[in-house]
């Protein structure tokens, strides 16, 4: 009698052991998850503002500024356009 | 109480003293009522722990559970090549509990620092009656913080959002806005506002000591983000149109204007642009006139732009034929006691002439020759005095009277667009029966996906194709409007001046107007232009609306790569100079 209940003492405790031990574990767990889905809010924020930055960035007058200015392009003459006719007919 | 009983003989141990004798119910009774305030204390546990269990769960779990909410961001939106036109962000914003702030002079100007205010406003703001006051909204998350770090008492923070607009004031009527709570109050921010809306969810959890999510309990409800929004809109046409509008009301003084440019075969608006204008990003001192979108939302007597209607109908029902001759001499014709006169005396003029040369006699002759239901009929079947549907807030469906109050000289104006009021967008539409084979394609705001649309037929392609040479030899030399020509296209179109009315009467004012489309031979795109009020001497349509439409019309030709249809000839008419024309 007494031999048993030594042996459901004991694995009581194992089992109280492995519970706290795997709730420990669940938490760390738990936690780096959180961790990784903060980073992905923040990544996705970060690409929302990337986005805008990219849309600022190539607003049209903003392309037209520097094409005509710094890359001193122009738009041909209409006598010097030529247009081709593709093999297979015209494009749409 | 007690009694001794004598008689009775007694050992030691059991002394007649400690000898008591007690009624046996009294025990008893006691015994029933600790039994009893047992049974009444297990009822009362059962009562609260299994029956009525809520209010100490909820006691409970308020000591380590959290309810957090997960906020969705509104959609965005975009043009067709998926290009921003419209984003949130996520902001901060600096609350105080007034009556818990105490600062000293020190931390309130390190406040006011972070803030961008003025230590005084600041402090006049703290020193209030209220439990709650913004102190600025919308500040960048990396302030947010540095006014965190300085942790001061009774100050706190709100995540929320803002939105931004890059393109800024060259899209702003399109496009819209949303109020400081995420609202939309104009444009497409207004129309579509339940799509755009997202939806936040929650989550529950149990924080520890440190504040930090140890475990999720119950169900998380996943936060809905708002839908993003595609429309038609082309940033590089839309970019065109504002520009040369913006340039042709510089040139020619002008009040208001406003273009609009349509796909003739989806119906999808390619460009919207209006002027006067706003940055949506900084909505200080706005006024009304900036924010309306003329285009949709006002109406004006388009003028000559009509008489084109006129002439299909006459045609459509055999009363005339492009090759008919015309009687529009001395230039004045006169209806009951009024009188309508050309611009220019003409004199007998074909069908085709009278809209080349724009006679307002011509047209008023032909409209004579119509019953008036027939005419009603089709302004209303082009959309006139109907509102366009788009969605758009505050669009008009613009003034067309009953026929049936109709006189003879209401005819005659309306034939040559007086008398009747249109919204840009109507007109623009309405073009597309000219454009199209004799249908009118519905408009689509948002980009359409492949499917066509095919709308309800007004003229028979017969009609149609006759009216588009017609409206080809009008930018012809010798038409109205020769500046609308587009070099290596073939282009077809409609001068209109149309008189203002001022006071009831018709004032020497004017508004200038073209609407055309191009390439002639398979139309492509329809561009209407309409200028408030020029007033730097020039006041025709032809002067001054259709060299705007030939470079918004050429330069967005060019950009969608559309093949040239005219064989290249130099120019007959001065042409504006290359470095004009836009990218």
């Amino acid at each position: 009698m007494v031999r048993l209940n030594v042996f459901l003492l004991i694995a009581a405790v194992v089992c109280g052991l492995g519970v706290v031990t795997s709730q420990h574990k669940a938490r760390k767990l738990f936690q780096a998850l959180e961790v990784e889905q903060e980073r992905a809010r923040q990544l996705e924020v970060e690409f929302g503002q990337l986005q805008l930055e990219l849309s600022t960035w190539g607003t049209a007058p903003r392309i037209e500024k520097i094409a005509r200015e710094k890359l001193k392009m122009r738009t041909p003459e209409t006598e010097k356009v030529t247009t081709l006719t593709p093999a297979g007919g015209l494009p749409r | 109480m007690m009694r001794f009983k004598g008689k009775v003989a007694h050992k030691f141990a059991e002394s007649p003293l400690l000898q008591l004798s007690l009624p046996p119910w009294r025990s008893r009774l006691m015994a029933l009522m600790i039994l009893g305030s047992f049974a009444v204390l297990i009822g009362r546990a059962f009562y609260l722990q299994i029956l009525n269990n809520d209010f100490l769960q909820e006691k409970g779990e308020s000591r380590y559970r959290r309810d957090i909410e997960i906020s969705a961001s509104r959609g965005r939106i975009a043009d067709r090549h998926g290009d921003v036109l419209a984003i949130s962000t996520p902001m901060k914003s600096i609350w105080a509990i007034p009556p818990a702030t105490t600062l000293t002079s020190e931390q309130s100007k390190q406040l006011a620092a972070l803030l961008e205010t003025d230590p005084k406003q600041l402090s006049r703001k703290l020193d209030t009656e209220k439990t709650f006051v913004f102190l600025r909204r919308q500040i960048p998350p990396p302030v947010a913080e540095q006014v965190a770090a300085l942790k001061l008492p009774g100050i706190g923070q709100n995540k929320e959002y803002r939105r931004f607009y890059p393109t800024g004031e060259m899209t702003a009527h399109m496009v819209g806005f949303t109020g400081v709570d995420d609202k939309g109050l104009e444009g497409v921010e207004l129309a579509f506002h339940g799509q755009l809306l997202g939806e936040p969810g929650s989550r529950s959890v149990i924080k520890d000591r440190r504040g930090q999510i140890v475990e999720d309990v119950g169900s998380i409800k996943p936060p809905q983000d708002g839908k993003d929004i595609r429309l038609a809109l082309d940033s590089k046409i839309q970019y065109l149109a504002y520009s040369q509008l913006k340039q042709a009301i510089a040139d020619n003084n002008a009040k208001a204007g406003g273009v609009v440019v349509l796909d003739v075969r989806t119906g999808e608006i390619l460009a919207l642009a209006n002027w006067p204008t706003y940055n949506p990003n900084n909505r200080e001192n706005l006024s009304g006139s900036q924010l309306r979108n003329r285009a949709v939302t006002d109406t004006f007597e388009p003028g000559s732009t009509l008489k084109p209607f006129t002439i299909a109908l006459g045609l459509e029902n055999g009363k005339v034929r492009s090759d008919t001759i015309i009687n529009c001499a001395p230039g004045r014709l006169t209806i009951g006691n009024a009188t309508i006169s050309d611009a220019h005396p003409h004199g007998a003029l074909s069908v085709a002439e009278v809209i080349q040369k724009s006679s307002n006699v011509g047209a008023a002759k032909i409209a004579a020759m119509l019953p008036y239901q027939k005419m009603w009929e089709m302004f209303d079947d082009v959309g006139f005095g109907q509102l366009p549907r788009l969605g758009f807030p505050g669009e008009v469906s613009g003034r067309l009277r009953p026929w049936k109050n109709w006189r003879p000289i209401e005819q005659a104006t309306m034939a040559y667009g007086h008398g009747i009021s249109v919204s840009l967008i109507q007109l623009a539409r309405a073009y597309s029966v000219f454009a199209r084979d004799g249908d009118l394609v519905p408009l689509s705001l948002t980009r359409a996906d492949s499917s066509l649309p095919h709308g309800a037929s007004v003229f028979s392609p017969k009609t149609a194709r006759e009216v588009r040479a017609m409206l080809e030899m009008a930018v012809l030399p010798g038409g109205t409007a020769p500046k609308a020509q587009i070099p290596g296209y073939r282009v077809a179109g409609k001068t209109g001046t149309a008189h203002k009315l001022a006071g009831g009467r018709y004032a020497n004012k004017y508004v200038s107007s073209f609407v055309g489309f191009a390439p002639a031979s398979d139309p492509r795109l329809i561009v209407a232009v309409m200028i408030d009020e020029p007033s730097a001497g020039k006041h025709y349509g032809g002067d001054v609306a259709a060299p705007v439409f030939a470079s918004v019309m050429g330069s967005s030709l060019r950009t969608l790569g559309i093949a040239p249809d005219a064989p290249l000839v130099v120019a007959q008419s001065p042409k504006t100079p290359t470095s004009k024309a836009r990218l």
